[in-house]
């Protein structure tokens, strides 16, 4: 293979591995919005708490220890050497369904029947407020996440590429980091095991009834509200997952937060309905990113994944709103 | 139909409900009672207040005044879902069933208050959950061979036919497998076959599942053919009730509701 070809497949490989990440917090966006109707603007910043109590919890961080160091003049800082990865992260699942539990009763009981907007406008409000939340309950600065997913350049990757180049040529093999494939590998595990639990399960299946008529699941005996914390807990879950392999990759900080809003073009590519098009959504933003920057921006004065997601996005409004997998508008006249 | 057929106790008792949306009078002081085991229609001109009281009975909507009693206990203000789980199921005048979802899904979700698993046993589908989701196939198995489903089980509902649209929904309602059925105009909209072979489910359904049956329709030949008692409404009120033949006979009933000439 000629290894301008080679260069290309490593690019779209990267871009895959970055789309997967994409994907990830775009999924919990996809759940929520399913289900109850909610674009949850706060989706990243929950992908952020989750990191953080994950690391907080890691570390054996005491939760508000700025906050009663100021009040009663102490100097904690950390109340033991810390937990066990997989105790903590049972632990923030604890915490994410407590969280979800508190949405449900604080927020979503109050605004039941409202418009579309005003719910969005709550989760922004909810969104900040919980990166506040974060803020001082751990600590702003920034932490390292290590669960134990190795990551780094795979030497064996690399020793495999290299023979595909003509023997001449002054080829090093392609680079891929060895977390971008565990996060693909847990983001497919992720997606199969949802589809599966929303097809063959009591509650999948109230999940789905739901998203399709709220008053006919009622009549069946499905409390809206157990629906709703149910989602919003998956929706933590998921958006733990997230947080852990974007938090191992660059480190928990609150920039994680901001990735949210690059599942937004993901979502309008996908369609805000459709699981398949969250996860083949951000693929195609991954690849085409990394592809447009690789191909054009040496042409423009590269930085072209700032605003290539959004420019595709706005492409594509323009001939399929309702994105690759969602449901076909249709509007009665 | 039997020419005597015998019911028991009332499954529900409906005592001086009177319903308003601020000042408009939805319903005005109905009594009237549903026997175990009997076909009972409610009739009434548009806006009479049919789909009203069936929105009080399921709990869609709060009466300000009146007694609701069930199964022999007076009931409090419950929602929707208490309700349904204490064996009221229902269908719509305009269906509404889980669109995006399979016939099979459609009636498994009717199955919701019948399965008892814990969400853990649900996440790894093992123990309980698995053992509860066969057996429960299986029952819905079984409805779907009462309603001759069998070649749409596996089809997304939204793409069915209006009419194999209203009878899966009479599907997931017995699935359900309430002690009252709530039928909100369940021949609203089919031809005369379709009409036919839901008259025949209906009443088979009463006499196979014993299922109690309340059912609102516009077709009088259907529910002169269908019914046990009849109430009618108009105007919020209550007009008459008794069996087919004596409401086709109340001149008052005549008046208001069939407008056939006095001739």
């Amino acid at each position: 293979m000629p290894v301008e070809l080679l260069n290309v497949i490593e690019v779209m490989l990267n871009g895959l591995m970055a789309g997967i990440m994409y994907s990830l917090v775009a999924l919990g966006f996809v759940l929520i919005y399913k289900a109850s109707g909610i674009f949850n603007y706060a989706q990243g910043v929950m992908a952020l708490f989750a990191a953080l109590t994950l690391v907080g919890f890691q570390t054996g961080q005491v939760p508000f220890a700025h906050l009663i160091n100021v009040i009663f003049g102490t100097h904690i800082e950390y109340w033991s050497d810390g937990l066990n990865t997989f105790v903590a992260i049972i632990l923030t699942i604890i915490v994410m369904v407590i969280l979800a539990y508190l949405v449900e009763r604080f927020l979503l009981r109050h605004l039941v029947n409202t418009e579309p907007i005003i719910l969005f406008m709550a989760t922004i409000g909810l969104a900040y407020f919980m990166e506040g939340l974060g803020d001082l309950m751990w600590g702003a600065n920034i932490k390292a996440l290590n669960v134990g997913i190795p990551s780094g350049g795979s030497f064996w990757w690399e020793d495999v590429t290299k023979t595909w180049a003509p023997a001449e040529a002054d080829y090093y093999g392609m680079y891929i980091d060895v977390l971008d494939v565990w996060a693909a590998v847990i983001a497919i595990l992720l997606v199969v095991s949802l589809t599966l639990f929303s097809q063959y399960t009591k509650t999948g299946r109230a999940l789905r009834a739901v998203a399709d008529d709220h008053q006919a699941a009622l009549t069946l005996g499905i409390s809206l509200r157990t629906i709703w914390v149910i989602v919003w807990s998956i929706a933590g879950f998921v958006a733990l997952v997230a947080g852990i392999m974007w938090g191992s990759k660059s480190g928990v900080q609150f920039s994680l937060s901001l990735i949210a809003l690059k599942a937004l073009p993901v979502l309008i590519l996908g369609g805000f309905t459709s699981i398949p098009g969250a996860i083949i959504g951000g693929l195609i933003i991954g690849v085409g990113e990394k592809l447009f920057e690789y191909w054009i921006g040496p042409l423009i004065g590269g930085a072209t994944e700032n605003w290539f997601a959004y420019v595709l996005a706005l492409v594509f409004l323009m001939f399929r709103p309702q994105g690759l997998f969602g449901e076909k508008i249709i509007e009665r006249v | 139909m039997d020419a005597q057929r015998t019911f028991g106790e009332p499954i529900l008792e409906v005592k001086n409900i009177s319903l308003a949306f601020g000042g408009v009078k939805a319903l005005t002081d109905i009594s009237f009672d549903i026997l175990k085991g009997e076909v009972r229609a409610i009739i009434g001109p548009n806006g009479a207040g049919k789909s009203s009281m069936l929105n009080v009975i399921n709990g869609f909507y709060h009466p300000q005044q009146g007694e609701i009693w069930f199964d022999g206990q007076k009931r409090q203000n419950l929602k929707p879902f208490q309700i349904a789980k204490q064996g009221i199921a229902r269908t719509f005048q305009n269906i509404a069933l889980f669109k995006g979802m399979s016939t099979l899904d459609n009636l498994m979700t009717g199955r919701y208050i019948h399965m008892h698993s814990n969400i853990f046993s649900q996440a790894l589908w093992w123990g309980k959950a698995e053992r509860e989701e066969l057996q429960h196939r299986q029952r819905v198995e079984e409805i779907i061979d009462f309603l001759e489903i069998q070649s749409i089980r596996k089809t997304p509902v939204g793409r069915l036919p209006y009419g194999l649209q209203k009878r899966v929904e009479l599907g997931r309602a017995l699935a359900a497998e309430s002690k009252l059925l709530l039928l909100d105009e369940p021949m609203a909209g089919m031809n005369l076959e379709e009409k036919e072979d839901m008259c025949r489910f209906i009443l088979d359904a009463n006499d196979q599942f014993d299922t109690t049956i309340a059912l609102i329709e516009h077709d009088m030949g259907v529910v002169m053919d269908l019914s046990d008692r009849v109430v009618v409404l108009d105007y919020g009120r209550k007009l008459a009730d008794g069996s087919p033949d004596e409401v086709r006979n109340n001149q008052a009933v005549v008046d208001a509701y069939l407008g056939v000439s006095h001739a």
